[in-house]
């Protein structure tokens, strides 16, 4: 069964339709990427996904009903989002930042404990920065920082949107390896990218979107020597 | 409905009102008068708050300040009620300039925190001054007199209120139809949309803070004439929420919602004097005030648009006038072909720790398409907003029609010819088309105030509308001037902005992120139109992320990475950069 | 005006100023949460007041109705919001949290009407009492438009102010109250004559000041409401629900308010209406903090004390018109110091 499954999906604005009929699904354990150009409806859907805009269609996390879920619930049950501004809270200390992002397992104090130094040991950016306020930080530490607090949640899926909106390439290369490597926690991964090469070569299946709907979809592999694909995303002209 | 039929029915209307106190009872009467005094008053609010966006709890105490004004001048010092009017006006208008000057340029909640404080400040000063009466006010208030005629029954002033209403009603009106009244209509989609536009926000606010304090006093030299006692309680805050209670449940979005909302709220309160002593002889004061104030929730809970808007639904639309499209604006000579016509050197801008644009130089030639590309993140918007004045420089200049801008204000830029469109479409989406785009042609007109609440714009009034005309058919919308700009499609959305900018007349268009969000037929359409205008001799700075979109379009392309700018030149050329095929392409292996 | 007048009218002013300190802290902390710029908070101060005088001779204080009133309306709200999304099952906590919860003291006090309690057991009482109105106005009133402007939450909390008003009149009468003396303790420091009361109400605002930056900074709870404040679509993709920090920090503030009404009850006559004033002023202090900053806002606070105090002294009448015009000033600064700023509108 997959872990996600988005059936027919569509999310309005007023009355501009920003993601039409929308199907997709990641299994346990799956990378799966969303690709397409600016304004094609990504972070719409994310945002959709995760409870934060209002949708048609159907959703379902791990078995359960979407609509039975708000954002709060999703994320106790492990389904996070990193969205593309990041929405760290500037005034608190990277500290707090990352404790607060396992706000939903509050109660197991020990786990906590333990997952914050799992944290500070994949990103030692952060734990040379544990005192310093969020808005203190360059954008890649930001990126780290945002990574960190979701995975102190637990989560199962993780869906990412741009991570490497903003990095230099040294810092990108870094943070796909770090995606990659999260592979092996066991966490699911829905990533979406305007970096298309990059974000095909880390997963295992892609999705293209363009104004809204669903264009192109495949093994990421396939999709990397898709004419159709590499003419608009790749810079294969 | 045609304007002919509509101008019959208001005349229908008017002649009712005439007739009023032949059919009506001396107590129904006495209720039109109040409903006609608060209307007065609540029409500045509408304008003020509901048009203009600045919501105000303090209306009651410029009611106040001439109603106190004129008791005062006729009571104590014995001159005539009309001398009282004069100075009643006089004061409140300055009073609410000064108030204005120092609390407008307040956002949000703060100006409106800052009515509460001056309204309850005005309110303790009646209280207290022993000139005024302090809590025992002022009583013997002389009637008005007209030719020797004192118009000391209901029936009598009900004529001079009602007649005070429609002409108040009609110039406002006129006012919101001309260039100022459009600027005011403008003002709640922010700032920066407004000096894009060349309008100056906060004098646009500042004169229709006064305009409303001005109906205000209107309202309250009638009030102190006609009750004949003056005290400060009808000026309290309490009642300025009474009057924001009647704009809303009116409709804060119409003039005529303060007359509807005025006579429901005063009709409603009537009858539950009348019927709250019946369920609690003991209660009945402070039930009223518990029922009003609950009402008021629920009303903001659940219907903040009011009853105008409803009715609206039901009635049938008056016919819009075609624009009387005469004559045209003068236009202004494009620079020769290829000569530079914006140039930036060593940009430089920093937010806190990071370049967000690091000593940036280009050059836009007069005639040409040239794009601004780079990743999300790279510093383009930031260089947009510099080049338009939204954010100021650190380091470096920009120049403009050899004239040195990087000091600028965005209005004075928008003024000496760069018009520009936004990335995310701001446009207000309760006005027409053809109102939009004249917004545009702000600038290029000079119509102030007086001149349109007394429609004497109306010739220049007409070249702009003809010039806004010609631009909606140059985007290819003129058959939909009278439709509301919140009803079209986004691409569309986007065309309209560029027919806004257009009728500024500018020398340069610079598009921000133009094509974002559309189909492949609308970025087609949106295109052609950009080639069309360069054809015509127009500059234009296209700043894209979408690369198929721009190197089919731009004569020369800068790109931009991590604030610098990484290279320069024709597509073809910027195409087969490794470095920008590194940067802006993803060559992450 | 002699150095003697001088410090009474500073120590008065002080004494007055960190009854505002609380109320505005109060304000902040609501404000933060939940960006309901909280009008009728002083209310809730008064409210405690008249609670306790109540008490003191024995009777049934208004409170209690005001109390049943709101939480069967809550109830009410909660449960035809939840029968709409067809969640049925989370009825029977409603229940508990919207009317049985509040209910209890109400009831306590009710059934025990005509027994004297201690001091200690009356102050606690009534602040038992007092607890439950702000959150459950904010379920009534504010959460089913939780998502509007900053100006419409406003607009109903002005509104809102009134209602609560009528109220309060309804159910605490036209009478003034004043409580017993928490203490009788007179102190004399350098010739100056120092009353305990005033020096409690220091201690008082003092302490409650610190606990509540404690909790700030060394609790999940306090770290999660300061994560709502800067950012709300952060807090909940943690799993923050900004509904119920918003209850704490409804709860949190009223318990400062409440314990301003206690302090004040005794020095000043409370009447129903008195809250406005009380909270305006506090409000006053909120805005010198530009309703962010706590520190500021303490400040703010005890400046308006201060002038409030020393007014009274040479210009009693044009006390309060001072205090309101105090505020102009301020916000120009604000404006000044913070200019830029943007902020757009969404059409209504």
């Amino acid at each position: 069964m997959a872990l996600l499954s988005i059936d027919q999906v569509s999310v309005a604005y007023d009355k501009v339709e920003a993601v039409r009929g929308v199907s997709l699904a990641i299994e346990p354990g799956q990378i799966v990427t969303v690709i397409g150009p600016n304004g094609a409806g990504k972070t719409t859907l994310l945002g959709a996904a995760i409870g934060l805009l209002p949708w048609r269609g159907r959703m379902s996390f791990d078995g359960i009903d979407l609509r039975r879920l708000d954002v709060e619930a999703r994320i106790e049950r492990g389904f996070c989002l990193v969205p593309e501004t990041r929405e760290l809270f500037g005034d608190l200390s990277v500290s707090d930042n990352l404790l607060l992002g396992g706000y939903s397992r509050r109660r197991d104090s020990a786990g906590l404990k333990q997952s914050l130094a799992d944290v500070y040991k994949r990103f030692p950016r952060l734990d040379e920065r544990r005192n310093q306020k969020a808005s203190t930080l360059s954008g890649g530490e930001r990126q780290m920082l945002a990574l960190g607090r979701a995975l102190m949640a637990k989560p199962r899926l993780l869906m990412l949107d741009e991570p490497s909106l903003g990095l230099a390439p040294i810092i990108v290369r870094e943070v796909f390896k770090i995606i990659a490597s999260l592979r092996e926690l066991g966490v699911s991964i829905l990533l979406v990218e305007q970096n298309a090469r990059a974000a095909l070569e880390t997963a295992d299946f892609g999705y293209v979107l363009e104004t809204g709907e669903i264009v192109h979809s495949g093994a990421a592999a396939d999709l990397m020597h898709d004419p159709r694909v590499t003419a608009s995303y790749l810079g294969g002209h | 409905m045609t304007r002919l039929q509509f101008h019959l029915v208001a005349a229908a209307g008017v002649l009712l009102l005439a007739l009023a106190p032949a059919l009506l009872s001396p107590f129904s009467i006495t209720l039109m008068n109040f409903i006609g005094i608060y209307a007065l008053a609540v029409l500045g609010l509408v304008l003020l708050s509901g048009i203009g966006g600045m919501l105000s709890f303090g209306q009651a105490a410029f009611v106040g300040i001439a109603a106190y004004a004129t008791a005062w001048l006729t009571v104590k010092a014995g001159y005539s009620p009309w001398i009282g009017l004069v100075v009643g006006v006089v004061l409140t208008g300055l009073v609410a300039a000064i108030l204005g000057a120092v609390t407008l340029r307040l956002g949000g909640h703060f100006l409106s925190l800052s009515t509460i404080a001056w309204g309850l400040a005005t309110y303790f000063l009646f209280g207290n001054v022993p000139m005024l009466g302090q809590y025992n006010g002022i009583s013997e208030i002389p009637p008005i007199s007209i030719g020797g005629y004192a118009l000391s029954s209901s029936n009598s002033i009900y004529y001079l209120i009602w007649v005070f209403v429609i002409v108040s009603l009609v110039l406002s009106a006129n006012l919101l139809d001309s260039r100022e009244g459009r600027a005011v209509r403008a003002l709640r989609g922010g700032q920066v949309m407004t000096e894009s536009l060349g309008i100056n926000p906060f004098r646009v606010k500042l004169i229709t803070f006064v305009i409303a304090a001005l109906l205000s006093a209107l309202s309250g030299w009638l009030y102190a004439h006609m009750s004949r006692f003056v005290s400060p309680a009808p000026f309290d805050v309490s009642v300025g929420i009474l009057y924001l209670l009647m704009a809303m449940v009116g409709g804060m979005a119409y003039l005529s919602g303060a007359i509807v909302g005025a006579a429901v709220v005063t009709l409603l309160k009537n009858s539950i004097q009348d019927w709250l002593p019946v369920i609690s002889p003991g209660a009945s004061g402070q039930l009223e005030v518990i029922v009003f104030s609950v009402l008021f929730i629920l009303v903001l809970q659940r219907a903040r648009a009011g009853i105008v808007p409803l009715a609206l639904r039901w009635l049938p639309r008056v016919q819009p006038t075609p624009p009387l499209a005469s004559g045209s604006l003068v236009h202004r000579q494009q620079p020769e072909r290829g000569q530079p016509i914006l140039t930036i050197a060593g940009a430089t801008r920093r937010f806190g720790g990071l370049l967000a644009v690091d000593n940036v130089s280009f050059e836009v030639k007069a005639g040409e398409i040239l794009g601004l590309i780079g990743p999300n993140g790279a510093g383009k918007t930031t260089m947009f907003n510099l080049i338009t004045g939204a954010l100021p420089l650190n380091q470096g200049r920009i120049s403009f029609l050899g004239q040195d801008i990087s000091r600028h204000a965005q209005r004075q830029i928008a003024r000496a010819g760069i018009a520009r469109t936004f990335q995310h479409v701001k446009l207000r989406k309760t006005m027409t088309l053809l109102d939009t785009v004249l917004l545009g042609t702000y600038g290029r007109t000079s119509s102030g105030f007086f001149a349109g609440v007394l429609r004497l714009d109306r010739a220049e009034e007409a070249r702009a509308q003809a010039e806004a005309m010609r631009q909606l058919q140059r985007v290819g919308l003129a058959d939909r001037a009278f439709e509301l700009a919140g009803n079209l499609p986004l691409g569309n959305q986007r065309l309209l902005e560029i027919a806004r900018a257009l009728a500024a007349d500018p020398a340069l268009l610079v598009l921000d992120e133009p094509a974002a969000g559309l189909r492949s037929a609308e970025k087609a359409e949106l295109a052609h139109l950009l080639e069309a205008l360069r054809a015509e001799g127009l500059s234009i700075l296209l700043v894209e992320h979408d690369m198929d979109f721009v190197m089919g379009l731009v004569d020369r392309t800068v790109v931009m990475d991590f604030g610098a700018k990484l290279c320069e030149g024709t597509p073809a050329v910027v195409r087969s950069d490794p470095r920008v095929q590194e940067a802006y392409l993803g060559g992450v292996a | 005006m002699n150095g003697e007048i001088a410090a009474i009218l500073a120590m008065d002013g002080i004494a007055s100023g960190a009854i505002y300190v609380l109320i505005g802290l109060g304000l902040v902390l609501i404000f933060a949460v939940t960006r309901v710029i909280f009008v009728p908070f002083g209310d809730i101060a008064a409210f405690t007041a008249l609670s306790l005088a109540s008490l003191e001779t024995g009777g049934r204080p208004g409170t209690v109705g005001l109390v049943a009133v709101l939480a069967v309306l809550a109830t009410a709200v909660e449960a035809v919001a939840l029968v709409r999304n067809r969640a049925f099952h989370r009825l029977p906590r409603a229940l508990l949290f919207y009317l049985v919860l509040p209910l209890i003291p109400a009831a306590a006090v009710w059934f025990a009407a005509g027994t004297t309690f201690s001091m200690p057991v009356r102050i606690v009482l009534s602040l038992a009492l007092v607890l439950p109105i702000a959150p459950l106005l904010d379920r009534i009133v504010f959460r089913p438009i939780a998502d509007a402007s900053v100006l419409l939450l406003l607009t109903v909390a002005v509104a809102l102010h009134f209602a609560l008003s009528g109220l309060g009149l309804m159910f605490f009468g036209p009478e003034g109250v004043r409580t017993k003396p928490l203490t009788d303790a007179v102190f004399d420091v350098a010739g100056l004559i120092v009353n305990g009361q005033m020096l409690l109400i220091l201690a008082a605002s003092i302490v409650f000041c610190g606990l509540l930056f404690l909790y700030f900074e060394f609790t999940i709870q306090g770290k999660a409401l300061r994560a709502t404040a800067v950012n709300r679509v952060g807090a909940r993709l943690v799993g923050i629900r900004p509904t119920s920090t918003g209850t704490i920090a409804y709860l949190l503030a009223s318990l400062l308010a409440g314990i301003s009404g206690v302090l004040i009850a005794p020095v000043t006559t409370i009447f129903y209406d008195s809250g406005f004033l009380l909270g305006l002023k506090a409000f006053v202090g909120a805005i010198i903090g530009a309703m962010v900053s706590y520190p500021v806002t303490a400040l703010g606070a005890v400046m308006v004390g201060l002038l409030e105090s020393f007014t009274s002294f040479w210009l009693s009448a044009y006390k309060e018109v001072l205090v309101f015009s105090l505020l102009i000033p301020v916000l120009l600064w604000r404006s000044l110091a913070f200019a830029g700023t943007e902020e757009e509108e969404a059409e209504e």
